[in-house]
């Protein structure tokens, strides 16, 4: 049996009378990619927010490396391990790329209560920082500006920086959105082997990414789990198929 | 040399034009234009304090007069207490009746005001946007009724020092000496606040100015440096607040109005917000048009106030922005 | 201490919230609709108590005082929107308040340079001035009464024009979702300008009234200005009921606070420090009020998108 790193168990979120999330069970392996995908307004953000901490759930729990976390805010999950990358780029828009990166290596090595020493003389954390970014092919953008750089850069960013926080689980949300074909074919190889560095919840609506990459996939619809198997059991399912009207 | 950039030799530049000033003003014997310049620098530290909350942190604080008054009352009161031989209360046997020693008031100026600095900020900094501004504003006013109300020390009407309080064996009267005890300490400041910048810290406070939610999803918490430095900048304008009162020998409840915490922004505005030496470009700004144009016209708060209106819309970097360009992060 | 008093406290604490509901429903309406953090009301409330002191001696009618105030107010205010505020929409809180103050500097000094530091001459007309019994028990001044009125005519016109005026239904639409109303093709400008305007003109009202009772001097503004900020903050920004409610509690909480705290406090003090003592720190309630009310339910007592 596969170690379970990402237990969420009978979850529950509504919105006045809208059941965003309704009674959701739903676990991360080790070592797999588990794709979670389902049509707009299924609430997959809305999941991916409960289980980074930023959305408190009315009831159920979510259990990290075996310990239930729904009580710690958002920086004591990423403390855990749990590194996310945002649909929308989050980032720090004034800061170089390598800034951006830097920060969150400095995030792993400690406190940040270190009134003195120079960050930007740091060449230990400049490196490292910089592996990152060539991890992603962004190295010769380094210092270029957050605001200045593209769209499809700005996305490899995202995951040049939750590679920084050496997770122990990624949640990426939609991380191929607005990238063009060539871009997104390098990140479905790259994600690839990303699975043995840490196992990942895909959230994505590239099918043709879902379906190269995922171990398992769990289709959403109206905050709940209609299904969850592997790619052939999903495409074969009728509810499934019937959910999207013919999108598969 | 090293390599300076724009900025770094325009911070120079200023540095440099302030010694030359004094040392000007010392030549010609014109102890009036020390005490000018003396003023610049006091301001411009309490500037100085706002800017590393304001324009580091990015907390729009309505309500750092508190500080600056909390300073000048410690300094105030003790100092008052001292020359009055009053009892204050007693310490393990012994009375305690005040000092006029400024290496004993000023720990205690950042003492009482991080304390109180720790507090409104716990409670403030739970909020964002507007009611961040309205809760650091109420706490201020809080704190500047308060000041009206108590008797023992003056009240409304203020508190009035009768000597120059002591640094070792100085003679502080002397307006060249005071100016020199103030122009260091804005000096050492400058130094630690530029180190605090580049920091560890100063690049998750800055990131967090940026955006909190990208910083938090990076496991560090925002709320603890934003506390942290709120408390650090407190304590600054504090030290410039318990100096303001020695240069007054005057403290008064004016000193936590919220008047005072706009023309306290209105300095780190005009030089240029997160910029360094903002505050003391924006300090010397305002003392220019307070006694230039205060000489030609009763009415400069009308120009003061189209200035600000100016660089707020047309010249937001304020006055190194313009002439150092935008700020850069290396 | 008798039951009168406390009638009349009261009575007086509805006054002092009318009168802040007057100031807050257009800073409210202002921050909700516009997103914009104005300062600048405070001047907007001097500027309609000159124009009202200013037609009143010059015509001798306080009514056509009245009635300038509002609409001097509202055109000056228009002005300020038009010149100034239209750039501030889409900077951040900061450029907002730094902006306005400016504002605050720039008329409060060109108002002293046009008249000078000394107070004007304004008083209550006639047939409000003396004062009216109510009930058989107190004699009460009807100049107030007539405020309180106001307050209530406008809380009620205000009503209906929101809730029933398309203008309203813009305006509520425009506070919900900005962009989607200007892709709607709703007159975006113009709407703004005649938000601020009329937040001004009430503003304006307000600074005439109570200009009557107390007096008609540079910086009258000032201290209204951040009740009128504990107000919305209290009653929820962007709320006109919150406005209402928030006015009105901070106005009873204010008056009767200044009335009882020196009562109380006179059991533990002797009766001079109460006074003086009690008048600083019932000043201090109302930013207590507001400091409890952010922490126990952030979004105010009546929020606007409840």
């Amino acid at each position: 049996m596969t170690e379970c790193v990402l237990k969420i168990q009978r979850l529950n979120k509504k919105f006045g009378e809208l059941n965003a999330t309704d009674n959701l069970s739903l676990e991360l392996h080790q070592g797999e990619i588990h794709a979670l995908i389902g049509p707009n307004g299924a609430g997959k953000s809305t999941l991916i927010k409960q289980i980074c901490g930023e959305l408190d759930s009315d009831s159920g729990s979510i259990e990290f490396l075996g310990s239930e976390i729904n009580t710690l805010d958002v920086a004591a999950r990423a403390a855990l391990g749990l590194g996310r990358t945002y649909q929308v780029s989050s980032l720090l828009m004034q800061y170089s790329a390598l800034r951006n990166v830097m920060l969150a290596v400095q995030s792993t090595q400690g406190s940040s209560y270190h009134f003195f020493k120079a960050v930007a003389k740091d060449r230990q954390l400049r490196a490292q920082a910089l592996t990152y970014l060539q991890a992603v092919g962004l190295e010769k953008r380094a210092d270029i500006s957050a605001a200045e750089l593209a769209h499809g850069e700005r996305r490899q960013l995202e995951i040049a920086i939750v590679l920084a926080l050496k997770p122990k689980a990624f949640l990426l949300d939609e991380p191929m959105a607005g990238m063009g074909t060539q871009g997104s074919l390098a990140l479905t190889k790259f994600l690839d082997n990303l699975r043995h560095q840490a196992p990942i919840l895909l959230v994505e609506h590239d099918m043709d990414a879902v379906f190269s990459l995922a171990d398992r996939i769990s289709v959403m619809v109206y905050g709940k789990i209609i299904a969850t198997g592997s790619v052939e059991q999903i495409r074969q399912n009728p509810q499934v198929r019937e959910a999207y009207l013919g999108e598969l | 040399m090293l390599n300076l950039n724009k900025e770094q030799l325009t911070n120079l530049f200023i540095i440099s034009t302030i010694i030359a000033f004094y040392a000007l003003a010392l030549f010609l014997n014109e102890p009036f234009y020390i005490t000018l310049l003396t003023k610049v620098v006091i301001l411009a530290l309490a500037g100085v304090g706002l800017n590393l909350a304001l324009g580091l942190g990015g907390l729009v604080s309505l309500g750092h007069a508190a500080f600056f008054g909390i300073g000048g009352y410690t300094a105030g009161i003790l100092a008052s207490h001292s020359l009055n031989q009053e009892i204050m209360f007693q310490w393990l046997g012994s009375d305690i009746s005040g000092t006029t020693n400024m290496l004993i008031i000023w720990p205690l100026a950042m003492l009482f005001s991080g304390l109180v600095a720790l507090f409104i900020g716990y409670f403030s900094l739970r909020t964002k946007g507007v009611y961040f501004i309205m809760l650091t504003l109420a706490f201020a006013q809080m704190i500047y009724y308060f000041a009206i109300a108590w008797p023992a020390y003056g009240g409304e009407d203020g508190l009035s020092i009768y000597v120059r309080n002591q640094f070792l064996a100085l003679n502080t009267l002397a307006p060249e000496t005071f100016f020199l005890i103030c122009f260091s300490l804005l000096i050492i400041v400058l130094v630690i606040v530029s180190r605090i910048e580049h920091s560890r810290f100063g690049a998750a406070l800055q990131g967090a100015r940026q955006n909190e939610q990208r910083v938090a999803a990076l496991g560090i918490r925002p709320f603890g440096i934003q506390l942290s430095v709120f408390v650090l900048s407190a304590m600054i304008t504090a030290i410039a607040g318990a100096l303001f009162a020695d240069l007054n020998r005057f403290v008064s409840p004016a000193m936590f109005s919220w008047h005072t915490s706009g023309e306290i922004m209105i300095f780190v505005i005009l030089g240029g917000v997160g910029r360094l030496l903002g505050p003391v470009v924006g300090a010397a700004l305002f003392i220019l048009f307070e006694y230039y144009l205060g000489g030609l016209s009763e009415h400069w708060g009308l120009f003061l106030g189209l200035v600000l209106l100016s660089v707020v819309l047309f010249a937001r970097g304020g006055i190194i922005g313009l002439i150092a360009g935008t700020r850069k992060y290396d | 201490m008798s039951f009168i008093l406390i009638f009349e406290q009261i009575l007086n604490g509805l006054q002092l919230g009318m009168m802040l509901f007057l100031m807050s429903a257009g800073l409210t309406l202002i921050f909700g609709v516009m997103g914009l953090i104005n300062l600048a009301h405070g001047v907007l409330y001097m500027i309609g108590a000159f124009a009202c002191a200013l037609i009143s001696a010059l015509t001798g009618s306080f009514w056509l005082g009245l009635i300038a105030s509002i609409l001097v107010a509202a055109l000056i205010g228009a002005m300020i929107e038009v010149s100034v505020i239209r750039r501030l929409y889409l900077r951040d809180h900061l450029d907002q308040v730094l902006a306005t103050y400016a504002l605050i500097l720039i008329f409060s000094e060109a108002t002293r340079w046009l008249f000078g530091s000394f107070a004007l001459y304004l008083d209550v007309p006639d047939i409000l001035s003396h004062s009216i019994n109510l009930f058989g028990v107190l004699d009460y001044s009807r100049y107030r009464l007539f405020i309180i009125g106001v307050g209530c005519v406008v809380a009620i016109g205000l009503y209906l024009l929101i809730a029933k005026t398309r203008l309203g239904m813009r305006i509520r639409a425009g506070a919900t979702d900005r962009e989607m109303i200007a892709a709607l093709g709703v007159d975006i400008r113009t709407l703004y300008t005649l938000v601020f305007a009329l937040g001004a003109g009430l503003a304006g009202l307000a600074g005439a009234l109570l200009g009557a009772l107390q007096s008609v001097e540079v910086g009258m503004g000032d201290s209204v200005l951040i009740l009128a900020f504990v107000v919305i903050v209290i009653g929820g920004i962007g709320s006109i009921k919150g406005a209402f409610v928030g006015a009105l509690l901070v106005g009873l909480v204010d008056t009767m606070g200044r009335f009882l705290l020196p009562y109380a406090l006179e059991l533990v003090l002797p009766a001079e420090s109460a006074a003086t003592i009690g008048a600083s720190v019932s000043s201090i309630a109302i930013y207590i009020l507001m400091a409890i009310v952010l922490v126990l339910k952030p979004k105010g007592l009546v929020p606007a998108n409840a």
